[in-house]
């Protein structure tokens, strides 16, 4: 097998996103995963919703999807359950996803639906120009708080551990090679994977020297992986910000693994056809 | 400007008593968040979108002044958002909302349950075309999906008529006989983030337009009472349901009355719809929200070239206007429908329901021709506009035939696309 490289998942398009987001570095991230894990472009789908993060998958060489506001899971499991062999990979905001979606991210880490959830998050509404947003911060100034918010963040980690989660993790922008090796072990799950990536606004919430200064690698402090309170306990550190793959088991099936068994193995949108000559022949004009 | 062409679409009595100090310029959304301030509103459950955030942001700044009395709370989705408008409006508050495009729709399922509920909460729309495809700028999908909801519907031209169209929105809303929703529409970018002039009037005179708000069935441990009711029964939901008709077209009648008190106290006076170069013309367009303004240029300029044009706007949408529609457009030659809409497999929405209200006139027009355009904000330009009218003044070439309808892009602006969509997917 030849193994693809960065170049096979360039996009045509360059992001418009603001000169120093943190989303770049997720773009490179995600792209070094994809050619580490061995996986071709027609392998892969990337989905997101809305906000900027949302539109990754238009600077990634891969089948994308953009859909609305909070609905990247939706459209993941979706694709997935009818195509089972591609790489699923949701890629959206904190916005997108721990607010107007996050019911839906709780069902599918409920399903342990197999696909991979990257949520950019920024702790502020970043393409409407700075609103409140799920994670930001008590006492944060936002221009929908500017009294500074009275309401406590979303903890989206131990929501979804408790929720049912197989496999949950943190990384930053700011750190690409870990956030790579984040993304590799995800797409090896088989199940359902959370990944928060923290990823700056540089624009509306510039939270970057406080992330540098806070952040640490669970691994390099001798984290292991073992049972879901040990988890909770390495996510919940009131002083600095953790980083690392808390929570993983390959103890339940996918949806999708169960599903097959249901079904009798053929998936919807994977018919088994006889290639005669004309369909032949129209294949090697197209990839010639 | 044009000769004869008014700076704005509405009668004005000159020196208002109610008016705060000249006029000032301010954008749409603006002027939106000045009608809630007005209305001293109680409660306001946001959630941005654009083009509408700017509302949410300007009363979050105001409230954090001291300059608005109210709350505002953000929430977690639109859906959340209109469920706690209709749940606090039905505790007693008075509740201010305002939402664009894809969070109309979230919310969709909640505007039947308010206006079931009975609750007069007032949600401004800023139209925004819907997706698929995913765009910003206008077109009146959004806020057509809601045309059955049950909500009033008043749409807008110009910023000063998004803040009129709030304050007297409330006081038809939660007058007694109707106690329904209300949304008032304006176009995303076209009046959202365009400056225009707009009068301000004063606080206390506004208060004497529209009190307090009196709920009908406020909480009271005296009397407790308990909404949302399931009636199971096809008898009694219908009586409801007509209950709810019988509320909205009495909703015309108590909003002649307010707007004629309106304008004694502030010089702007609203009807359902508004005619313009009405009197004797011959060739009518009808129109609504802020293209209308590009309507009335060219209707003034053929004026001037001895061609007897019109316009009819609709401002008021639900309930609908019939016999103000059948007034205006009964004996003239040939109407033109322009509907900024599309509903595919169909053509324009507000088409059949201009016709619906002519159907029965003797003198009915022969000529009534569909355009749609405007899509995704999609510039509408002079030059066709004055073809719509040589169209009517040429009349249908197969009459007795339903006329074909007019889909306002060029060919120059086609093969743009087709040459935008071709790079897009890799080609030159």
């Amino acid at each position: 097998m030849r193994l693809s490289d960065l170049k096979e998942f360039e996009s045509d398009t360059r992001p418009d996103w603001c000169p120093g987001c943190g989303d770049f570095g997720v773009l490179a991230a995600l792209k070094d995963a994809l050619v580490k894990s061995g996986k071709k472009p027609h392998e892969v789908a990337v989905v997101s919703g809305i906000g900027c993060s949302s539109n990754l998958p238009g600077y990634i060489r891969t089948y994308g999807f953009h859909g609305l506001h909070g609905r990247p899971v939706p459209v993941a499991v979706g694709i997935k359950n009818a195509n089972p062999s591609l790489t699923v990979i949701a890629t959206a905001g904190d916005g997108d996803e721990y607010g107007i979606g996050f019911n839906h991210v709780v069902h599918a880490a409920r399903r342990n639906d197999d696909i991979k959830l990257i949520v950019m998050n920024n702790e502020i509404y970043g393409l409407t120009t700075g609103q409140l947003s799920p994670t930001s911060k008590l006492g944060q100034k936002t221009k929908t708080s500017p009294d500074g918010s009275i309401i406590y963040p979303l903890q989206p980690l131990p929501t979804i551990l408790g929720a049912g989660g197989t496999f949950i993790a943190r990384t930053f922008s700011g750190d690409p090679k870990h956030m790579s090796w984040v993304i590799q072990e995800a797409i090896k799950h088989r199940g359902f994977a959370l990944i928060d990536a923290i990823s700056p606004c540089v624009t509306w919430y510039n939270i970057y020297d406080e992330v540098k200064k806070l952040f640490y690698r669970i691994e390099d402090r001798g984290y292991k992986i073992t049972d879901q309170q040990a988890a909770f306990n390495a996510m919940n550190d009131p002083q600095g910000i953790p980083t690392g793959i808390f929570y993983r088991t390959e103890e339940k099936q996918s949806f999708q693994e169960k599903l097959a068994e249901i079904n009798g193995g053929k998936a919807p949108a994977e018919s088994v056809q006889t290639l005669d000559r004309n369909v032949a022949l129209q294949l090697i004009q197209e990839f010639a | 400007m044009l000769q004869g062409m008014p700076s704005q679409g509405y009668y004005t009595r000159k020196g208002g008593e109610g008016v705060l100090s000249g006029s000032t310029l301010m954008t749409g959304n603006l002027a939106a968040a000045w009608g809630a301030r007005l209305a001293g509103v109680d409660y306001v459950p946001a959630y941005p979108i654009t083009p509408q955030t700017e509302i949410i942001e300007t009363i979050a700044k105001w409230v954090r002044l001291g300059q608005m009395k109210g709350k505002l709370v953000q929430m977690d989705s639109e859906h959340s958002m209109l469920t706690a408008a209709g749940s606090a409006s039905l505790s007693g508050a008075r509740v201010f909302t305002a939402t664009s495009s894809q969070g109309l729709l979230y919310g969709l399922e909640m505007l039947y349950n308010i206006s079931g509920w009975r609750a007069p909460i007032l949600l401004v729309n800023v139209s925004r075309g819907l997706a698929a495809p995913i765009t910003l700028e206008p077109d009146h999908n959004d806020v057509l999906a809601a045309r059955d909801s049950g909500f009033l519907q008043f749409h807008a031209e110009t910023c000063q008529e998004v803040l009129d169209l709030i304050l007297l929105g409330y006081r038809v809303a939660e007058d007694r006989s109707v106690l329904l929703p209300a949304i008032v529409n304006l176009d995303g970018f076209y009046l959202s983030f365009t400056r225009e002039k707009v009068e301000l009037p004063k606080m206390d005179t506004v208060s004497t337009f529209l009190p307090e708000y009196d709920p009908p069935a406020p909480l009271r441990a005296t009397k407790p009472v308990s909404h949302g009711a399931t009636v199971l029964s096809g008898n009694l939901y219908s009586y409801f349901r007509y209950r709810m008709h019988a509320a909205s077209l009495e909703a015309s009648e108590v909003f002649r009355k307010a707007s004629a008190e309106y304008g004694g106290l502030f010089g702007r006076e609203y009807e359902a719809t508004e005619g313009y170069m009405l009197q004797d013309a011959e060739y009518v367009i009808v129109m609504s929200n802020s293209f209308t303004t590009i309507g009335k240029q060219v209707v003034a300029k053929l004026r001037e070239r001895g061609v007897a044009a019109g316009l009819l706007k609709l401002r008021m949408l639900r309930p609908f206007p019939f016999d103000d529609v059948a007034k205006s457009l009964a004996g003239r030659r040939a109407v033109a429908v322009f509907d900024q809409n599309l509903s595919p497999g169909f053509g324009g929405i507000l088409y059949p329901e201009i016709l619906a209200s002519l159907y029965h006139k003797k003198n009915r027009p022969q000529f009534v021709l569909p355009v749609v355009g405007g899509l995704g904000g999609k510039q509408l330009t002079v030059q066709e506009l004055e073809r719509v009218f040589e169209s009517l003044r040429n009349g249908p070439p197969t009459f007795p035939d339903r006329p074909d309808p007019m889909y306002l892009m060029r060919e120059d602006e086609f093969d743009r696309a087709k040459r935008n969509i071709a790079i897009a997917s890799g080609g030159g």
